[in-house]
């Protein structure tokens, strides 16, 4: 029987379109805007002023705190302009602007395609490295790499989980990367069990992927270090915490975090990211983005080197059709409905989605039937039809901390779910933010 | 360059909605209605007609120019009620009285509440019940009313149960009562006793099946009830043959199955919880039988159903799904 994670979870239908697409890398761009709220945590602080020469790979931002990140050019130009730039939501973040000039990498950057398999670096070299690379998590949260890799003294990591499942609709980038990088992918994924101390290492990879299923296999037959496991097609199983629970049945309990389990979950994208810091010197400067849509004619896997603008992909790609309504950075379960399609992709872009106006079109609400889907579909056990009676009704932050309102991972099942058309997560998550805010001015016992 | 929404995910919906779910209730509720067509005629389709539109002609009216709220009858919650409420009347029963019932279950037991959702009582069963204690005369005489169509015999008299507990009352055993028990075959395709509904075991069981292929209910409120009903009424068959029917039989006559699938499964007035569910539907099973074996009404479903609907806001509250990360206890 094919593994899943044991509580709640629904079947949006995958759409995956674009996964014969193979990745095309994206052409050079004459302006290149590089945020420097790359990574989760604080933005990185500049290093370069306005008239210098960079090459592609050279540090332009360092990190401003223990959570954060470098960050490097992804091309050979000049330093334009540093200072605010709407992002996509029209929020101003801190950027390097680069016109671009040639591509001249940085001679310590190996851009053969050789496989490099021996890894003949020590954890500390290999932390190292990452840190400087400026490798964040791809799966979305882009959180720093170096981090997660480098557990609390008191913590003892048990395995590594890759995690292939992509089980939002439409996204193929992770697909991709497993049918035509397999072996790096895997090598990324032994140097993080080097640097962890691990010998167990596990790809999760849901079942409507067979060729990067098959792919994946064939590599890990020189890695047996790595099982390749077949998941059930149900979302959100690339959640962290859903993937642990269906790879290695254990349950993160609320408030811990998933290392208490002893599983440090990384990212195919990750993996491979980390191969190319390590094995190549190549910092983190391009992702793969998919560009997809039911209502653009060709879909799209694209290389493309982080600093370049949405608009931008989208006019290469073939413009934006007419029927077009909403455009989505990542998934249409998690993804951020793009404000600003002048905003520069950043390193945990995966893909932009094109929704039209039926496909994307909230439902007017009406009154809950109380047929308990909600509570059904949610994947961490909360009632939401609940959380949104307690939400709606103001101020009862402490029903809703007992409720458990902070574990809520806003996956969107609730919502997606609700027959009634009621925007459950959009009533969590102000009364989440609350009750965060309440926990965090709490004083430590 | 397009308008673009932007709006936090997820940016898809499932197809489902309150009005799927109601219409594959009442495409669960086909056969059953259609047997009962075939085995008495063109009246019990007037019937279930004129419930079903003084259900939704009232509960237009009331939220139009009573309540003067958006009016909501599309979502065909209440031709559900109007539906299930003409199951639960006697075949002959006269159109006036479900009219009279339409008024109490959307009236009364539904929009006095809030419309869906809000109502504690399945609108229906109060309906029901309220006709129940009523019309006692009109909801308890099963005439015949004439098979058109000739494909059964007509049935006049008492329901099985109402037979059984008369013959009780008046001093004979079981087995002097129904000494012409029904067959296996009839309590399962069709026995001729009863309300509209509860003609055909197997009418319902394929709406049942139905419901749980779409997905619509789960099977855990009807399976427990059955269940509890099968387990309670064995133990006191075994006890005493003579005074107590035995469970197959309790299991297929009376609203038993109508109610278990169809009435106690209503999202609005059911438990939210699996956990919830269980305890609900063992109540519902417990009341039941003992309402037959020792009430003076002979059927107690209805009335089990609705006790329980009073203690679904306390399952709610002390039954909790399973947190992700608890450690079972």
């Amino acid at each position: 029987m094919k593994k899943t994670f044991r509580i709640g979870g629904v079947h949006p239908h995958d759409n995956k379109i674009s996964a014969e697409a193979a990745i095309e890398i994206f052409p050079a761009v004459e302006t290149a805007f590089v945020s420097m709220a790359q990574h989760l945590g604080a933005p990185a602080t500049p290093v370069v002023a306005v008239g210098d020469k960079v090459k592609v790979g050279q540090v332009i931002a360092e990190p401003s705190g223990f959570i954060s990140g470098y960050v490097h050019s992804p091309v050979s130009g000049t330093v334009k302009s540093v200072g605010p730039r709407a992002d996509i939501a029209g929020n101003l973040v801190p950027h390097v602007e680069i016109t671009v000039e040639g591509d001249e990498w940085l001679e310590d950057i190996d851009t053969s395609d050789t496989i490099v398999k021996e890894i003949p670096y020590t954890p500390e070299e290999i932390l190292d490295k990452v840190k400087k690379a400026g490798v964040v998590g791809l799966g979305g949260a882009s959180f720093p790499t170096h981090v997660k890799l480098a557990p609390p003294k008191d913590k003892k990591a048990e395995c590594v989980i890759l995690n292939g499942t992509e089980c939002e609709p439409f996204l193929t980038s992770d697909d991709r990367i497993m049918r035509e990088r397999p072996q790096e992918i895997l090598i990324g994924g032994a140097i993080m069990m080097k640097a962890l101390g691990v010998t167990r290492g596990y790809v999760g990879i849901e079942e409507n992927k067979p060729a990067a299923i098959a792919s994946m296999t064939e590599a890990a037959k020189a890695f047996p270090q790595f099982e390749i496991v077949t998941l059930k097609k149900r979302y959100p199983q690339g959640g962290e915490k859903q993937l642990i629970d269906a790879v290695i049945r254990r349950q993160v309990p609320s408030g811990a975090l998933p290392i208490d389990t002893g599983a440090v979950v990384q990212n195919v994208g990750t993996a491979l990211a980390v191969y190319e810091a390590v094995q190549k010197n190549k910092p983190l400067i391009d992702n793969v983005i998919t560009v997809t849509g039911k209502c653009l004619p060709v879909q799209h896997n694209y290389k493309v080197r982080i600093g370049t603008p949405m608009s931008k992909i989208l006019e290469v790609a073939g413009g934006v059709p007419e029927k077009a309504a909403k455009i989505i950075s990542g998934g249409p379960m998690m993804g951020r409905a793009i404000a600003n399609l002048d905003a520069a992709t950043v390193k945990a872009n995966g893909a932009i989605l094109l929704l039209t106006d039926e496909e994307t079109r909230r439902r007017p609400e009406s009154n809950c039937i109380r047929c308990s889907k909600c509570a059904s579909a949610c994947p961490m056990g909360l009632e939401p039809w609940l959380l949104n009676k307690l939400s709606r009704a103001g101020g009862m932050y402490d029903e809703l901390e007992k409720e458990r309102v902070f574990d809520c991972i806003e996956c969107g099942c609730c919502s997606f779910t609700c027959p009634a058309g009621i925007p459950l997560l959009d009533m969590i998550r102000i009364s989440k933010a609350e009750v965060m805010k309440i926990l965090r001015s709490r004083p430590k016992k | 360059m397009n308008k673009l929404i932007v709006s936090p995910s997820p940016h898809t919906h499932s197809p489902e909605s309150t009005q799927s779910i109601m219409r594959d209730v009442l495409i669960a509720l086909t056969p059953a209605m259609l047997v009962s067509i075939l085995a008495s005629g063109w009246s019990v389709l007037a019937l279930i007609c004129v419930s079903v539109v003084a259900c939704v002609l009232l509960e237009f009216l009331i939220q139009k120019y009573l309540l003067k709220v958006p009016v909501t009858v599309c979502d065909l919650s209440a031709a559900v009620t109007g539906c299930l409420l003409a199951l639960n009347l006697p075949p002959n029963a006269p159109w006036w009285i479900a009219v009279i019932g339409a008024v109490v279950a959307i009236g009364i037991a539904k929009m006095s509440f809030g419309g869906l959702g809000q109502n504690i009582f399945n609108p229906a069963l109060v309906g029901r019940v309220f006709l129940l204690v009523s019309f006692p005369v009109i909801m308890t005489s099963w005439d015949d009313a004439g098979s058109m169509f000739g494909v059964v015999d007509a049935f006049s008299g008492a329901t099985p149960l109402g037979a059984v507990k008369e013959g009780l009352k008046n001093g004979m055993t079981l087995s002097q009562i129904t000494a012409d028990n029904l067959t296996f075959s009839q309590q399962f395709f069709f026995n001729a006793g009863g309300s509209a509904g509860e003609l055909s075991a197997v009418a319902l069981i394929l709406g049942f099946i139905y419901l749980l292929c779409r997905r619509v209910i789960k099977a855990t409120i009807p399976v427990t009830i059955l269940c509890t009903v099968l387990v309670v009424s064995g133990i006191f068959w075994l006890a005493n043959p003579e005074k107590f029917t035995n469970p197959v039989f309790n299991i297929f006559t009376g609203g038993l199955l109508l109610g278990s699938i169809f009435m106690a499964t209503d999202y609005v007035t059911s438990p939210m919880t699996t956990k919830g569910q269980i305890i609900f539907g063992i109540g519902i099973g417990l009341i039941t039988v003992f309402v037959r074996y020792f009430g003076s009404y002979p059927e107690g479903v209805s009335f089990a159903i609705l006790i329980m609907n009073c203690a679904v806001p306390l399952l709610n509250k002390y039954c909790k799904p399973r947190r992700f990360g608890e450690v079972k206890k």
